[in-house]
């Protein structure tokens, strides 16, 4: 589990530098989210370059499609595309490697960005994998700000209704949007008995505990005739002191000074899972 | 004459085609009756999803189907389908590309009396403006099998419009000719060319018929492929008269008329008339009696002809 959390903070590199050459990004849900998608890539998922058109594949769509760069870092890794590339291309003119996930690229399953979306396009696959006797299953994270959108709502519903239990979704619950607190914007305290009420199974867990997201990924694989959904408790920014919790951070550009803190802070970090 | 309405002509078709594809699968949002696909559910009811009244959900979820493979045909009201799912058909359908095929049914002002609400008078200007995205509005039964069945052989999205009531043909099932995105030509013409489309038609080659008996040759196209427009046929004919006539189910902003005064005043300028819905919620009634109140019938055809020449 250590060499994940290991990775993580290599993969929490690549996503700065891509922000540093791309001049911009979604920073703080890109760090809040980093650990689930480890998870899920290199531990939960049975997805790789290999099977990428396997109709038997596990398919995953990032709802919150605006921590694209994460996505990225991860799928590079998977030998998707070479990180490079995606590093010096990230936002530039004419590069495929574009602010919000996009399935001309390998290993992007649906386009998104507009918030909302992700869940009822998984429920639609979920829905497909059932008819077809597939024993795929589909995931999906959603930021917690984006529960605020009705569409989600619709997803919940039918998901509950259809008994998907081949369906995850994860809500990065980092409690911070890009206007400060979620609670203070729009309140999701009861989210839990929200899901609950929509004939959901509810698994929380520490959205930044590699052991504690495995078994939380595991107990929603063994549930049956219900979907799951996960609420990770994470942090916004989580990786350096000087992000963490700061919802200025959510789409914030670092100046040079903040580069070489947050790096130093990552290296750090690194080295403490190094000798967990 | 034959009265039926395309929205059968759809369901007929699908049926005929699930029975040994049986990847084609029918999403309604409790539309399956307005939509007249209540067979295809009965006969059909592992390819049959219902999502309840939530038109978001219902273009999310035939995205995600149509992502695993299947060919997802989802029905709803014009109305709703095309503005309160809009985003789902820009996102989820058009820039995703999936195959998913989005049934507009009561169209237009099919629903007459129950306002605006109900109207769909913008769905051409708003499903035109989606790159990937192809419109339809088939005339008849007829043209409506046919396009049915080539949409079922392409792997694209489109948005296919058809109204609530029962149409009288145009074509017959031994004499229909349809060739995909290419607009079919009624009448041939040299004075005047009118330009119609989806209940549009009729009327259009009523008012050519009458107008020949006055001594005016009016050519007439179906226009059922809204985008791809056919810009190549329309230019065709439209260099050939001295003026065009446009006629449409629509609002007057970004419709079939925007569209024929657009391609012709770039290649062949000359006077393009637009008859439309009006900028505004329409006056109550049914459908019949709007469509005459706004003269978007053979005698307002006729009159707006006479008028140009």
């Amino acid at each position: 589990m250590n060499n994940l959390k290991v990775l993580s903070y290599d993969l929490r590199r690549n996503v700065v530098d891509m922000i540093m050459s791309g001049k911009g990004g979604h920073i703080g849900g890109d760090m809040s989210m980093m650990d689930i998608l480890v998870t899920l890539y290199f531990k939960v998922m049975n997805i790789s370059p290999e099977n990428q058109n396997d109709p038997d594949r596990d398919r995953f769509i990032l709802s919150k499609g605006h921590s694209v760069e994460t996505l990225y870092a991860v799928l590079a890794e998977k030998g998707f595309f070479p990180i490079d590339e995606v590093i010096s291309q990230f936002s530039k003119f004419g590069s495929p490697y574009i602010g919000h996930p996009n399935n001309k690229l390998p290993g992007i399953e649906m386009n998104s960005g507009s918030l909302g979306h992700g869940l009822p396009v998984a429920v639609g696959m979920a829905l497909s994998g059932k008819m077809d006797g597939r024993s795929y299953r589909v995931y999906t994270i959603m930021g917690d700000g984006e529960l605020a959108e009705g569409s989600v709502w619709e997803g919940a519903m039918s998901a509950g209704h259809y008994r998907l239990d081949n369906l995850c979704a994860i809500v990065d619950r980092n409690r911070l949007q890009i206007s400060g607190s979620t609670e203070d914007v729009m309140h999701h305290d009861d989210l839990a008995a929200r899901f609950a009420a929509f004939g959901w199974h509810v698994v929380s867990a520490d959205g930044h505990d590699y052991d504690a997201l495995a078994a939380a990924f595991e107990e929603a694989k063994n549930t049956k005739g219900q979907p799951t959904v996960l609420i990770a408790n994470t942090i916004k920014g989580y990786g350096s002191g000087i992000m963490e919790n700061k919802a200025g951070w959510h789409h914030h550009l670092p100046n040079q000074e903040e580069y070489e803190q947050i790096i130093a802070d990552f290296a750090e970090r690194k080295e403490n899972a190094l000798h967990e | 004459m034959n009265k039926i309405p395309n929205r059968q002509a759809i369901c007929e078709t699908l049926m005929e085609h699930a029975k040994d594809d049986k990847t084609i699968t029918v999403l309604c949002s409790d539309s399956r009756g307005s939509a007249s696909l209540a067979p295809f559910f009965n006969a059909f009811p592992e390819q049959s999803v219902e999502v309840g009244i939530a038109e978001q959900d219902l273009v999310s979820i035939a995205a995600g189907l149509a992502a695993c493979g299947k060919k997802a045909w989802c029905a709803s009201p014009a109305s709703f389908l095309s503005t309160r799912s809009y985003e789902q058909c820009k996102v989820d359908v058009a820039y995703s590309r999936t195959n998913v095929k989005l049934i507009g049914i009561s169209g237009g002002i099919s629903y007459g009396a129950l306002g605006m609400s109900h109207h769909s008078a913008q769905d051409i200007a708003a499903m035109s403006a989606i790159p990937n995205m192809r419109v339809y509005l088939p005339s008849d039964r007829h043209q409506t099998k046919k396009l049915v069945e080539a949409l079922l052989r392409d792997e694209q999205g489109a948005y296919i419009r058809v109204g609530r009531n029962p149409v009288e043909d145009i074509y017959t099932e031994d004499d229909c000719p349809f060739e995909m995105d290419k607009a079919t030509v009624l009448a041939e013409g040299t004075d005047v060319l009118l330009v119609a489309c989806g209940e549009m038609v009729k009327p259009a080659q009523e008012a050519a018929e009458r107008l020949k008996k006055d001594g005016i040759s009016a050519a007439v196209l179906d226009m059922y492929c809204v985008k791809p427009f056919d810009s190549g046929t329309l230019l065709k004919y439209a260099e050939a008269v001295k003026a065009v006539v446009a006629v449409e189910e629509h609002a007057p902003t970004g419709g079939l008329g925007s569209m024929v005064a657009q391609a012709v005043s770039e290649s062949c300028p000359k006077t393009v008339k637009c008859l439309s819905l009006p900028d505004a919620p329409v006056v109550t009634g049914t459908s019949q009696e709007v469509f005459d109140h706004y003269g978007l019938n053979a005698e307002g055809i006729i009159k707006t002809v006479k008028g140009l020449l």
